[in-house]
């Protein structure tokens, strides 16, 4: 077992853990934060995607004990307390940017560190910005103008957190 | 998928990850950004008994300039290398082939040295260290020692690393004022490429004066195309004065045959390839 530390959404926490576990899997399973989905299990989906200090990480393809003294933001912490979406949870909602929802945290968590590094994308920035989240429902058309929507909404911060 | 147990080391010093894997050897394995070798544990392609993560020294991180050379720390995520102005001045071919690398996600945990040491050869970053003449800089118990490019892949995931070694950085030749371009084929977004082909040509006056082509996925290895390298040296820099030089571009190489197209096809690839990038290279 390995003693790890991080922040997660804004809080504290502290955990012995295997060293082999992932860290979708201590999300999930020790922190119960489910927001953060498992899609592929080989790293090619991007379902699992969350900021590890700042950038977007897929979390399946890092270890926990990797993300010892870090700061990690889920899809459950881009929200404001008071449960105001980010904008780029809006503009998802607006433009209907998912169909079955599975990849939409992970479309969220890229989209969001897209238009951090590209406030103003074109609509090919946009598509290879997110080219390691696979959408099974082949929904790309309305995930495309969601972040299109939200880049013209100055949707460009990143975390509430952060 | 979930790893097979394993112990875990976070060395914060070379010479701690030095004194680790001579202490384990053979039941160690090192790991950079982790971007390919997770995937391989979770698979249970392999299972060491002990992960020596090299994440947490800092030393390992970061881009220089040391006189003649861009100097790369082998733990420096792709997604750095890749933004950083000095590599893009000096060393555009590396910039423009991370920008096809993988993906934004992985980018920003996957390292440059950790690429280099896994020497896949389909990864993105073999052909262009190979072409702009790099040096890899390994360190042992004995000290460093600098491996040029051309004997550091050694086969399929070979390198010249020893047992008892660490990647620690890479001094890339400044190619200043050269065009670079990474041509890329792929079947879908986000993969290896099935060929792709690194050139940075220098032009004067619309002739080309020098050239260096790296291609990947030809072989075991990275390869430099040579034959194509001479046969453009004075050539126009237009379709019609690449063309000829280019169709050596296969010359030597000895490609797999996969679902994804047989040696022949891709040979024929390379050619193709590498007419489009040594033209994008000379005219940007």
């Amino acid at each position: 077992m390995t003693k790890i530390s991080l922040t997660v959404d804004g809080s504290k926490v502290s955990d012995d853990v295997e060293p082999r576990m992932l860290l979708v899997q201590y999300l999930r399973e020790r922190l119960g934060k489910t927001g953060t989905v498992i899609g592929c299990d080989t790293s090619n989906c991007g379902a699992c995607t969350v900021h590890l200090d700042g950038t977007s990480v897929k979390s399946c393809n890092v270890l926990a004990v990797q993300a010892d003294g870090s700061e990690v933001t889920t899809i459950e912490g881009l929200a404001a307390a008071d449960g105001t979406l980010h904008p780029v949870q809006e503009a998802f909602r607006e433009c209907h940017g998912l169909q079955c929802g599975f990849c939409t945290p992970g479309m969220i968590m890229q989209s969001v560190d897209l238009l951090k590094e590209n406030p103003s994308p074109s609509e090919e920035e946009i598509r290879l910005g997110l080219e390691g989240n696979l959408c099974r429902c082949t929904g790309y058309h309305n995930i495309v103008r969601a972040v299109q929507h939200a880049a013209g909404q100055g949707a460009t911060t990143g975390a509430v957190q952060a | 998928m979930i790893p097979a147990a394993f112990d875990y080391l976070a060395p914060s010093t070379v010479e701690e990850a030095l004194r680790a894997l001579a202490e384990h050897g053979d039941e160690a394995k090192l790991m950079a950004g982790g971007q390919s070798l997770l995937p391989v544990l979770r698979m249970r392609l392999n299972a060491p008994e002990l992960v020596i993560d090299l994440g947490r020294i800092d030393s390992l991180r970061g881009v220089r300039d040391d006189g003649d050379a861009v100097v790369v720390g082998a733990m420096t995520q792709h997604s750095v290398v890749g933004s950083d102005p000095l590599v893009a001045q000096h060393a555009a071919l590396v910039s423009k082939a991370i920008e096809h690398l993988a993906d934004a996600q992985v980018r920003h945990r996957g390292t440059f040295g950790g690429a280099l040491a896994h020497a896949d050869p389909a990864g993105d970053l073999g052909a262009p260290v190979l072409a702009l003449g790099a040096e890899l800089v390994v360190a042992g118990p004995g000290g460093t020692r600098t491996v040029p490019a051309q004997e550091f892949f050694v086969d399929l995931f070979e390198t010249a690393i020893g047992d008892d070694e660490v990647l620690v950085e890479v001094r890339i030749p400044k190619h200043t004022g050269w065009g670079a371009r990474y041509e890329k084929f792929v079947r879908v977004a986000h993969q290896w490429p099935i060929v792709a082909v690194a050139a940075a040509v220098r032009t004067e006056g619309g002739t080309i004066a020098e050239a260096r082509i790296g291609l990947t996925n030809m072989g075991s290895t990275p390869l430099r195309a040579h034959a194509v390298e001479a046969a453009l040296v004075g050539r126009p820099a237009t379709e019609d004065g690449v063309r000829e030089a280019a169709a050596l571009a296969a010359e030597g190489a000895n490609p797999p045959s996969d679902l994804n197209g047989d040696a022949d096809y891709r040979r024929h690839l390379a050619t193709v390839l590498t007419r489009r990038a040594v033209l994008a290279a000379a005219q940007g």
